[in-house]
């Protein structure tokens, strides 16, 4: 990796290509991800937080710009090369959490180890050991039907973390969630960004959720109108993630 | 992704979905029960044909007027008497030649009656046949030379007519006129369908008068070896073709005999066997939209599974083989199906089965070819499938 960014984005664009017309998503982003930041998305519907997370989750390739995930430029990367940098580097949370329904929560969290090629004893060593660390030791076996909606995010949650990754990603983790489950996932993931050193980044509607971030990003019609800037620098140069509030 | 691990994801998406997988399966069950039961009756048949015609005895020729062919319909015989002398000149011995006539009678004898083939003979034909007679005597060269009204019954004939009785020295009316029984035959069972034990064998020269003809229909010579058989077949062809030059005469061999049913049974096995092949394709044809269907329901699934990193070829690894489990996993159990028909059929009516290893191999051979054809669209689908996309898919 180079320097402290664990995500560095430059001058990003995507553009989709509806029945021949370009649609423009996102209008060019300039923005670090530092090692161990907490970090809220908040704007309206169609602004482009969506877009901006699926590219630094490394789900979907920018149509201009530069993009660093864990270091790595993901231009002319393959599908393959992708899926392998997701898995290294990036934890995803859903807002409908996305467990297998037919899975226990054990093998839920041990999934993403699946595609390292471990063991079978090591993704379940690991997995439990997740589980223990937020908490539901006492629900391994059982499955998403089994469990209530917070305990189900913090199984997604765990699965996101059963990695070690640089980032976690979160897109509206809290949105199905009632306020009190809701506050309890939020500290808990408060709690294993500092205790892990995970950057977190959120993307909510909730002002309440994002004024808990320590640093804030506003978008609106592709771009970034504000940001209360990074702890550290990123090497993209722009005057938006110098400072911190 | 390791396979053992692929391999327990495809088994749990056929577990969740039994009834679907199970009815998917069914049509693999009996497309490769259909293969394997055909082959069994198939090989059965050729089997049973080939010991019968192996059975009649060594090194024979079967001297018939016309031709012997697939698509040739049998000649009228205008052979005689005559004919029957210049083929036993040609074979050098009388022990070497039968002659048949044959012709469809009502034998009775009291109030029983049966019809069946008249064969008016020489007394030669158990030493150019493997004929056994179970009870009396065959016919001898004085019965045929005299033309003695007795008869050699065929084994269901007997049995018919009397029963438990003893047959020997008891009288039958063959199209009216009265025979003495003299044997009986040993029985030799059915084939293809056909009762080998309904004939009635009599001299010659009493058919011969009975029927008010003088011809014979059919020559039967036992050549000496392997090597002089064809020779002695152009030899006799050649001498009845100087004797009757507007007619055609055929000498056939056993070997030739067994390539013409050969040719039958192939053509037959052939056709059932790609009727069975169609069904197979239905139901490679039922797997594939079973696997396209199970893509598209299991989308958000394949796109959590590329978010949290499996490659496009771990996702199309898993519905490869979860293919190819619904076809495999079908054609065991055809294979179990066909097998335990086959041994059923074979043990619990006349016709024949025989399993053999080649076309069980093939038919699990062809079950996991159908699963990996068949389940190459549906897998190269979800392994492209975008992640984006696929996440966002309810």
């Amino acid at each position: 990796m180079t320097g402290d960014a664990a995500i560095e984005a430059i001058d990003v664009a995507r553009t989709y290509a509806l029945d021949g017309v370009g649609v423009p998503a996102l209008r060019g982003v300039t923005l670090t991800v530092a090692h161990g930041e907490y970090t809220a998305v908040v704007g309206p519907s169609g602004s482009g937080k969506s877009t901006l997370m699926h590219l630094l989750g490394g789900l979907d390739q920018p149509t201009s710009g530069r993009l660093r995930i864990g270091g790595r430029d993901v231009a002319g990367l393959t599908p393959a090369e992708m899926a392998h940098l997701r898995n290294a580097t990036i934890g995803f949370v859903f807002q409908s959490f996305h467990l297998l329904s037919r899975t226990s929560a054990l093998d839920n969290v041990a999934l993403p180890l699946v595609y390292r090629g471990l063991s079978a004893r090591e993704r379940r060593e690991r997995a439990a050991r997740m589980l223990e660390r937020v908490g539901l030791s006492h629900r391994i076996g059982h499955r998403p039907n089994q469990l209530s909606g917070g305990e189900q995010q913090r199984v997604a949650i765990a699965r996101a973390l059963v990695t070690e990754p640089a980032v976690l990603l979160a897109d509206e983790p809290t949105g199905n969630l009632d306020q009190a489950t809701g506050l309890a996932v939020l500290e808990l993931l408060e709690q294993l960004n500092t205790a892990e050193g995970v950057a977190v980044m959120l993307v909510t509607h909730d002002r309440e959720v994002a004024a808990r971030a320590r640093r804030q990003i506003t978008m609106r019609d592709g771009r970034i109108v504000s940001d209360t800037g990074s702890v550290s620098t990123g090497s993209a140069g722009d005057g938006d993630a110098e400072v911190r509030a | 992704m390791r396979l053992a691990e692929a391999w327990r994801v495809a088994l749990d998406a056929l577990r969740a979905n039994r009834l679907r997988s199970g009815l998917t399966m069914l049509g693999m069950v009996i497309g490769v029960g259909a293969v394997v039961i055909l082959v069994a009756l198939g090989t059965g048949t050729k089997n049973e044909v080939q010991a019968q015609v192996e059975g009649l005895g060594s090194n024979l020729l079967l001297v018939v007027p016309g031709q012997v062919s697939l698509n040739a319909a049998p000649a009228v015989s205008r052979l005689d008497q005559s004919d029957l002398d210049a083929v036993i000149r040609i074979a050098g011995d009388r022990d070497r030649v039968a002659v048949s006539l044959t012709s469809g009678e009502n034998v009775r004898a009291g109030k029983e009656q049966v019809f069946t083939s008249l064969l008016g003979v020489l007394e030669t034909t158990p030493k150019v046949f493997l004929r056994d007679v179970r009870a009396g005597a065959y016919l001898t060269r004085t019965d045929v030379e005299t033309g003695r009204r007795v008869a050699v019954l065929g084994s269901s004939v007997a049995r018919t007519l009397f029963g438990e009785r003893d047959p020997i020295g008891q009288q039958v009316t063959i199209a009216g006129v009265r025979f003495r029984v003299i044997g009986v035959f040993a029985p030799l069972g059915q084939s293809l369908g056909v009762d080998r034990d309904n004939e009635v064998h009599v001299p010659l020269t009493t058919a011969q008068r009975l029927l008010a003809t003088k011809r014979v229909d059919a020559f039967a010579v036992k050549a000496p070896d392997a090597e002089t058989i064809d020779r002695l077949g152009r030899d006799i062809v050649a001498e009845l073709h100087r004797r009757h030059p507007d007619e055609e005469f055929s000498a056939v061999t056993q070997e030739q005999i067994l390539g013409v049913l050969g040719d039958i049974l192939g053509v037959l096995t052939a056709v059932l066997a790609a009727i069975a092949g169609i069904s197979l394709l239905v139901g490679g044809v039922g797997v594939s939209n079973i696997m396209l269907v199970s893509v598209r329901e299991r989308t958000r699934e394949i796109g959590l599974r590329m978010a949290l990193g499996a490659r496009p070829r771990d996702i199309g690894l898993q519905f490869l083989l979860e293919a190819v489990l619904l076809t495999t996993i079908g054609g065991l159990l055809g294979i179990a199906f066909g097998v335990g028909a086959s041994l059923a059929t074979a043990a619990l009516s006349p016709v024949p089965a025989a399993l053999t290893w080649w076309s069980i191999a093939l038919a699990f051979g062809v079950s996991c070819a159908v699963g990996i054809v068949f389940g190459v669209v549906p897998a190269q689908r979800a392994g492209r499938l975008d992640p984006v996309v696929a996440l966002r898919s309810e």
